[in-house]
């Protein structure tokens, strides 16, 4: 399509089918997100204070890293969220091509960027840790490896709303993308793993309970729940930004129609 | 500024589009272009504006020194409206005011001889298809150049806004611009010429 | 000059508010330095020594990705038309366009380069060199680049078009950029490493006179 210009008779539509969905649902997610967002930065700033507070002054260095493991604090929750964040991507794509419903289209935009921030987060960490660790910044080995191509998929979704100007349509194409991404993910997991093992083995969530001493895992714990309100709170803010920049959209093509 | 066209032709591609076309257009004269579609109206346009190979043939300026060339004194307003669409309505008019040497005082003014100065914060993208056209024929009222060359300037306006692109052109007469147009439409204004691109093929064939 | 100054800004801003365009074209420069090592094994010491070479080759690549919308865009929205009809030479037009290129995909390529170079495993007294030489001989890419996309302004699949036309004039930016990239890394016998970044200098100097020159002439061509 043209970018924006509608013919009139399906300016109004779009009108229309904003103020059935968009002003119902968008405007109870405005009021409740309003009156949960200061205990959700709330919480992100004790979580994220206190864990760090334990990570770096209470926690022990580690008798083989030394003081280079606290770096870990941040790698993980980063790690975790760079997962948590295409989760709910691809969730909210799912419920937004079945059911159409316009808030998904919201949420699946509002997390790509934040799930990229933090993958790209957690690949800093990871090359600040390697230094000393294997001497050098990066290492293409399979895990970081997996990670970069996670954080080329979140790219390429952004890249795709990017381009596309209606965003009815950029959404429904962007989920499509999100939920091949998904499906792809554990074959591009696995053939990365396939080029190359050299990583150590996953030593947090792994089933027969976590190699990381306790005196470690409980800061790691602290962190991992503050840094995930901190997403949830960034999240929101974002989908807030999202619903009002559309609605500024509708208002200017009404002003414009005079 | 008048303009003189002695023997021109018109090849697009492996087509004829018109030969041997003559006329001349004085000072505050109207030369209206009509035909049906393929008869060259917009091809003549676009050779008269330099945009165009002129295969054959002579495009004469009356009146013009030697440095000045035919993009010194034409106006072209094309099918296409040339806004961005990410840009605002006034931002759009402001870059050519700034391209083409006008003070940007001008665009307020420019703006509202097709009343858009109400729009001027919204984003071009916004416009409906007739609003962007008003916004790309503004450019006449705020570039000052004494030949326009217009093609089909009057699709997607509504009565008012011919209107006032009526009485834009009509002023540009009276101080003695001249203008070329291509247009089925009555703009109602007095002392115009018509030239028939058909009659003169027709003739031709 | 404040025509052609007010043509820069208007590209930028272009560029910065629509997504894609230069944002795009870090991505891709990311993207295929990545793709190298899946190719090629993650060797280090490998790695290492075909890096400054990627990075070149990469950028040059990243930088063809944009140039096709360089003249297309203004000639489907009819403002090539206009640009062509003002009082200010095409040159002037054609260079402003290729500055602005320049700022919105060659500058963030160039800074972009030293984080890509540690993931080849760049040693970091190497960055410095490279990034001077990409931002010397950067402009050349944009420069030259603009009159492959005047050339095929108005052709369908223009894009492809103009990798195939541009590419060989990139061969003296690339044999000269990885010369002079590379100066800090192995010993170069007699001072070729300046040599080259000089040299590097020049083909830009040069494409400054060639760019314009050539784009307005293939302009006036393409669109007649």
């Amino acid at each position: 399509m043209v970018p924006c210009c509608p013919a009139r008779g399906g300016l109004h539509q779009t009108d229309m089918a904003w103020s059935i969905h968009t002003y119902a649902n968008p405007t109870r997610f405005m009021n409740f997100s309003a009156i949960v967002l200061p205990y959700v930065w709330a919480l992100a700033g004790a979580g994220i204070g206190i864990g760090l507070y334990l990570s770096f002054f209470v926690a022990p260095p580690d008798y083989q890293q030394g003081d280079s493991v606290r770096i870990m604090f941040v790698h993980v929750p980063s790690a975790w969220l760079s997962q948590f964040g295409y989760g709910i991507m691809v969730a909210s794509s799912i419920v937004a091509l079945i059911f159409r419903h316009p808030l998904a289209d919201v949420a699946a935009k509002s997390a790509a960027p934040i799930g990229a921030v933090f993958t790209f987060l957690a690949l800093v960490a990871g090359g600040l840790w390697g230094k000393p660790m294997w001497g050098t910044y990066w290492v293409w080995d399979a895990r970081t490896t997996s990670t970069l191509v996670l954080l080329f998929i979140y790219l390429g979704y952004m890249a795709l709303w990017a381009t596309i100007e209606d965003p009815n349509r950029a959404a429904r194409v962007a989920a499509v993308l999100a939920i091949v991404g998904a499906v792809n993910l554990p074959i591009i997991r696995f053939s990365v793993d396939w080029w190359n093992t050299l990583h150590q083995p996953a030593s947090v969530f792994r089933l027969d309970g976590p190699t990381i001493h306790s005196s470690l895992l409980w800061p790691l714990f602290v962190v991992a729940l503050g840094f995930t309100f901190f997403f949830l709170g960034v999240f929101m803010v974002r989908m807030r930004a999202e619903i009002l920049r559309r609605k500024v959209r509708t208002l200017q093509m009404q002003q414009a129609a005079g | 500024m008048g303009l003189t066209v002695t023997k021109l032709s018109c090849v697009r591609g492996e087509r004829q589009v018109f030969r041997d076309l003559s006329f001349r257009v004085v000072p505050g004269e109207m030369l209206t272009l009509v035909g049906p579609n393929g008869s060259g109206k917009s091809s003549l346009l676009r050779q008269l504006a330099g945009l165009l190979e002129v295969t054959d043939g002579e495009i004469n300026l009356d009146g013009a020194s030697e440095d000045q060339t035919i993009a010194d004194v034409v106006l072209y307003a094309g099918h296409l409206d040339a806004i961005k669409a990410p840009l605002s309505v006034s931002e759009n008019l402001s870059f050519w005011a700034e391209f083409y040497g006008v003070s940007g005082i001008q665009v307020a003014n420019a703006l509202e001889a097709f009343s858009l100065g109400h729009l001027g914060h919204l984003p071009a993208g916004v416009l409906s298809a007739g609003q962007k056209r008003r916004l790309g024929l503004s450019r006449l009222a705020l570039i000052d150049r004494p030949l326009w060359l217009l093609d089909e300037p009057t699709v997607s306006l509504d009565t008012a806004s011919i209107a006032a692109l009526g009485d834009l052109m009509r002023a540009h007469l009276n101080t003695g611009g001249s203008i070329i147009a291509a247009t089925h439409v009555d703009l109602g204004l007095e002392g115009t010429r018509t030239l028939d691109l058909n009659s003169i093929r027709g003739a031709q064939a | 000059m404040n025509a052609f100054l007010s043509l820069v800004r208007r590209d930028v801003r272009l560029a910065t508010r629509v997504g894609g365009g230069g944002g795009m074209a870090v991505f891709f420069f990311l993207i295929v330095l990545s793709i190298v090592p899946f190719g090629i094994g993650p060797d280090l010491n490998l790695l290492t020594r075909i890096a400054p070479g990627m990075l070149w080759v990469a950028l040059l690549l990243s930088a063809l990705l944009t140039l096709d919308r360089l003249f297309q865009a203004d000639q489907e929205d009819g403002t090539l038309d206009l640009l062509i009809l003002a009082p200010q030479p095409l040159e002037l037009t054609v260079l402003a366009k290729a500055v602005s290129h320049w700022l919105t995909t060659g500058l963030p390529l160039v800074i972009a380069a030293p984080a890509l170079g540690l993931m080849l495993n760049l040693p970091l007294e190497g960055m410095l060199p490279l990034m001077g030489a990409m931002l010397v001989g950067s402009p050349a890419l944009s420069l030259l680049g603009a009159v492959g996309a005047a050339l095929s302004v108005g052709v369908r699949r223009g894009g492809l078009l103009i990798s195939l036309l541009v590419l060989p004039f990139y061969v003296p930016v690339l044999i000269f950029g990885v010369s002079a990239s590379r100066a800090a890394l192995v010993a170069v016998p007699g001072d070729l490493g300046g040599q080259s970044l000089l040299l590097l200098g020049a083909v830009s100097l040069a494409s400054l006179v060639v760019g314009p020159v050539g784009g307005a002439a293939a302009l006036r061509v393409a669109i007649k």
